[in-house]
């Protein structure tokens, strides 16, 4: 077990493509980190740079005390479970779990035990002797967390390994590996462009966005405050609305909103901050044209059109309100909902 | 098809039994010349149907051969095809799975350079170059032996671009898995790349090996010493003695010897044979 | 040209990794070549004790050579001959094949075979059936009238080569627009039907022209396949005879070089050819990448 930290952290790809600008990161030991951001944010990378796939422009990677930089991707004992599984497809499923500890020339009785310990917590004694193409993609997927959970290594390294399966398998196994990893109290590092994987899984989110960190905090921290305009809209489904000021209307001051903090030009509400009824306390109104309306069982999504603006807002409300498309709706919106932003610097406002 | 049409079916199969019939006619007649006995031969037209004298010419050829033409018997013959066949075609595949291993997982200076080196031999057929090959190979002594017959015949642009192309199929994952896993260059070879090709080595040793047998003209130039005659190349020794001296009939002997083993190697791994047929001419 | 997205370090390993192939290539492929276009700007004497720096009148002899030229129809006659016989047999069977369920894997099996006979031997069978004196197919046309001899006629030993070639090409064409067929949506021919197509008409509106690819590479390679790879076809057969009639361009290489021990003719003769096959290996790498688009 060990921490991991990432210094100034560096890769450009040839031709002056900087996929990763520089990353500060302190991974504690023991600590479950989630990367998140959307396809081309640099997270894959940095990831692989970490398990020494990819080669380190500048800056420096610390596996416990030691700098890694330039060992060889077995030599820096992390374990990685790959998004396609990577399973040797002409080897037992035994033997896939066996390779990595016979290279590094374990006894025979040792990798048996290590193997059937992993196969238990996985349950996956039955399909020892199988071959990866005899199992279903849930089973492989078990199989490749037991090649990495066998080497009892100091890191797990995880990208994407959810994204192929169907929804219902996908969220047993982020329990699962949520459980696995409290149990185990392994230092993992876990990419995903997944929101809701990123908020459930990780102790704490580090929000990537071309190849920098938006902003690094626990899921709730995030969600309560996002940093910027960026992770405001990405993380939350469906995502943050953001307004123009003058769209709301201050039902204290009876006009347009004020003692925002400065600099302030467009304010975040999440969809579920907008309400049809009047709340007790002080509020702010919006209205809008009611463009579609999306019944979803337990919930209703409402797109509703604000004045010219192009962008229906969201409006998400529990059971079926009685509205009709079309109609000319008002909400209401509490004061401390609201998420206030610069839209030049992307920044959230005050401090 | 889309109609049921009885009549059509019935002339598509007219259409095929002719066609079969026509490309294996002149095997018959080879099988048939073979069961007969030279006399047969001297009364002027060919018997259609076997006669009774396969065993005596098979065992004549087997054993002593045509020695007035200068053949040696055909188990001999066939044994040096054998040998010739199998050193071609092993040879071919372990010199371009290693240089397809070297140019897809590796960087490296003059990459590029080896390549069309290796590239530039796919035009360069041996009957293109055949007398200052012959004299390389006179050079270095390599005349009338088996190095001789097989060696300058390994180098394959083929072998090695249709293993490059199965390499780059294979998931980056595996290489990234195999290191994570501890897996150095050869042993990452050895244990995933070899076993992950086993069905195109397979596919390419069934056309290898058929070019191997096959070969002709190599073997007409390099060979003296009836030793070291193969048998594809022995029965032309032979048709030009017996065009003058009637002995057909060990000679379609020989000629359904020569044939035999590379048609059941078709017929036996026929779905080995059409992959790598179609793959190596992509 | 690509490698992996991650590569093996190795300072020596790749280099030792080629060195079989290289190795090889250079001793056997590489030097000869050179050595031929070398050996194609020099001129030996009749007794093989002087040779001279002639420059490229080895060429310009083989392009005012009668024999040469006659070579060249040769060949191209030759080879036109064997590529649109067997493409079109092929043809033939392989749709008719396709139409076919239940026998179609038998069918296949017993038209693939002819491919692993050796060319020579392909020969050496066409030769015997057409053997003037006790061929079966001589018989039958002294039947109606036609005195075949290809030891006197030309036309009849060309004939009797073109067919040997093109029988030993049928598998190999025909597994190739099988290949090619099998991979037309089935889909295709259904709508056609539903638009009236007949059988005969859905083949040369929907299937032929699908099949350009296939026929195109399959031209290419035929043509090579006569030129180059024939050779045991005329030595175990006419020898270029009777009085040149089928002597192509690789047995004139043999001839000129090993019984007529000319070796700057034959060397420059080599080079022609090496051109040829550059030419023509270019061809089809083009229409490779061209295909991979399709």
């Amino acid at each position: 077990m060990a921490s991991i930290t990432l210094e100034r952290l560096k890769k450009t790809y040839s031709g002056n493509v900087d996929a990763v600008r520089g990353i500060d990161l302190a991974i504690e030991d023991g600590e479950f980190v989630v990367l998140v951001g959307p396809s081309g944010c640099g997270k894959s990378t940095l990831l692989r740079m970490v398990a020494g796939l990819e080669t380190i422009t500048d800056g420096t990677l610390k596996i416990g005390d030691k700098v890694v930089n330039h060992l060889e991707p077995a030599e820096r004992d992390i374990a990685m479970v790959f998004q396609n599984y990577a399973l040797y497809p002409h080897m037992t499923v035994y033997n896939n779990l066996a390779y990595g500890l016979k290279n590094r020339g374990f006894k025979k009785d040792d990798i048996e035990s290590r193997v059937n310990t992993a196969a238990k917590m996985l349950e996956i004694e039955d399909f020892l002797q199988r071959k990866p193409r005899q199992l279903s993609g849930g089973q492989r997927q078990r199989v490749a967390m037991g090649r990495a959970l066998v080497r009892e290594p100091a890191a797990f390294l995880f990208d994407e390994p959810l994204s192929n399966l169907d929804a219902k398998l996908r969220v047993q196994m982020r329990v699962e590996i949520k459980q696995l990893q409290r149990r185990l109290k392994t230092t993992s590092l876990y990419v995903t462009h997944d929101q809701l994987e990123a908020m459930t899984l990780g102790d704490r989110l580090v929000v990537l966005n071309a190849g920098e960190i938006e902003q690094v905090g626990t899921p709730m921290e995030i969600f309560a405050r996002p940093a910027t305009m960026f992770v405001a809209e990405f993380i939350g489904s469906p995502a943050m609305n953001m307004l123009p000021l003058e769209y709301l209307h201050d039902q204290k001051s009876g006009g347009v909103l004020t003692n925002l903090p400065e600099g302030t030009d467009t304010v975040g509400v999440r969809p579920d901050d907008m309400h049809l009824t009047p709340p007790d306390m002080p509020y702010l109104t919006i209205e809008g044209t009611l463009m579609l309306f999306e019944a979803a069982g337990a919930e209703s999504h409402l797109y509703v059109n604000l004045a010219s603006s192009e962008q229906p807002t969201v409006i998400r409300t529990a059971g079926q309100p009685p509205v009709r498309e079309g109609e000319t709706l008002r909400f209401y919106v509490t004061r401390d909902a609201l998420h206030p932003f610069n839209s030049t610097t992307r920044k959230r406002t005050g401090s | 098809m889309v109609e049921n049409r009885p009549w059509a079916n019935v002339f598509a199969h007219t259409i095929l039994i002719i066609g079969v019939a026509l490309v294996v006619f002149p095997v018959y007649i080879a099988i048939v010349a073979s069961t007969h006995g030279p006399g047969e031969f001297l009364r002027g037209t060919l018997p259609l149907l076997p006669g009774p004298h396969a065993i005596d010419n098979y065992k004549a050829m087997w054993n002593t051969g045509l020695s007035r033409a200068g053949a040696p018997p055909a188990g001999q013959m066939l044994w040096n095809s054998f040998v010739m066949a199998m050193a071609i075609t092993i040879g071919k595949l372990s010199i371009s799975l290693l240089s397809a291993f070297a140019i897809v997982y590796f960087r490296f200076r003059f990459r590029m350079f080896f390549f069309w080196i290796i590239f530039i031999t796919l035009m360069l057929p041996v009957e293109v170059r055949i007398i200052p090959t012959f004299q390389v190979v006179a050079d270095l002594k390599m005349l009338n032996s088996f190095a001789g017959l097989s060696i300058p015949l390994i180098a394959s642009a083929t072998a090695t671009f249709l293993f490059r192309q199965f390499f780059m199929t294979v998931p980056e994952e595996m290489l990234e898995a195999a290191r994570v896993d501890g897996a150095g260059p050869l042993k990452f070879f050895k244990d995933i790349l070899m076993p992950l090709s086993i069905t195109n080595i397979a596919a390419l040793f069934v056309i290898m090996f058929i070019y191997g047998w096959n070969q002709y003209l190599w073997p007409l130039l390099i060979t003296t010493d009836p030793d070291y005659y193969t048998i594809v190349m022995g029965i032309q020794r032979m048709t030009t003695a017996a065009d003058g001296d009637p002995q057909w009939h060990l000679v379609m002997a020989a000629v359904v010897m020569a044939a035999l083993p590379p048609v059941l190697v078709v017929l036996f791994m026929q779905r080995l044979f059409v992959k790598g047929l179609t793959e190596t001419e992509k | 040209m690509q490698t992996k997205r991650m590569t093996f370090p190795g300072r020596f390993l790749p280099y030792a990794l080629l060195a079989p192939q290289v190795i090889i290539t250079l001793i056997f492929f590489i030097w000869p070549a050179g050595k031929a276009m070398y050996q194609s700007l020099l001129r030996e004497d009749a007794f093989g004790l002087r040779t001279t720096f002639v420059g490229l009148e080895n060429f310009a002899r083989l392009f005012r050579d009668g024999d040469y030229l006659n070579s060249l129809s040769v060949t191209a006659v030759f080879a036109v001959g064997t590529t649109l016989i067997s493409m079109s047999v092929a043809l033939l069977l392989a749709s008719t094949v396709n139409r076919m369920i239940r026998s179609r894997s038998t069918y296949t099996t017993l038209l693939v075979w002819p491919y692993a006979i050796a060319p020579a031997i392909a020969g050496v069978l066409w030769w015997f059936i057409f053997n003037p004196s006790i061929g079966i197919v001589p018989y039958l046309l002294d039947m109606v009238g036609y005195n075949w001899n290809h030891r006197t006629s030309g036309n009849d030993a060309m004939l009797l080569v073109v067919l040997a070639a093109a029988w030993k090409q049928i598998s190999y064409n025909f597994l190739f627009f099988l290949a090619g067929m099998q991979s037309i949506p089935q889909s295709l021919i259904e709508a056609a039907a539903i638009d009236g197509a007949s059988p005969m008409k859905r083949f040369w509106t929907i299937v032929f022209p699908l099949l350009t690819p296939t026929t195109f590479f399959l031209m290419v390679v035929n043509v090579v396949y006569a030129m180059f790879d024939t050779f045991g076809i005329i030595h175990a057969t006419t020898q270029g005879g009777p009085s040149q009639a089928t002597n192509t361009l690789v047995y004139k290489v043999y001839a000129d070089g090993f019984i007529g021990l000319n070796l700057g003719s034959s060397a420059a003769q080599s080079v022609i050819l090496m051109v040829i096959v550059i030419l023509l290996t270019v061809v089809q790498f083009r229409f490779i990448e061209r295909r991979v688009n399709y």
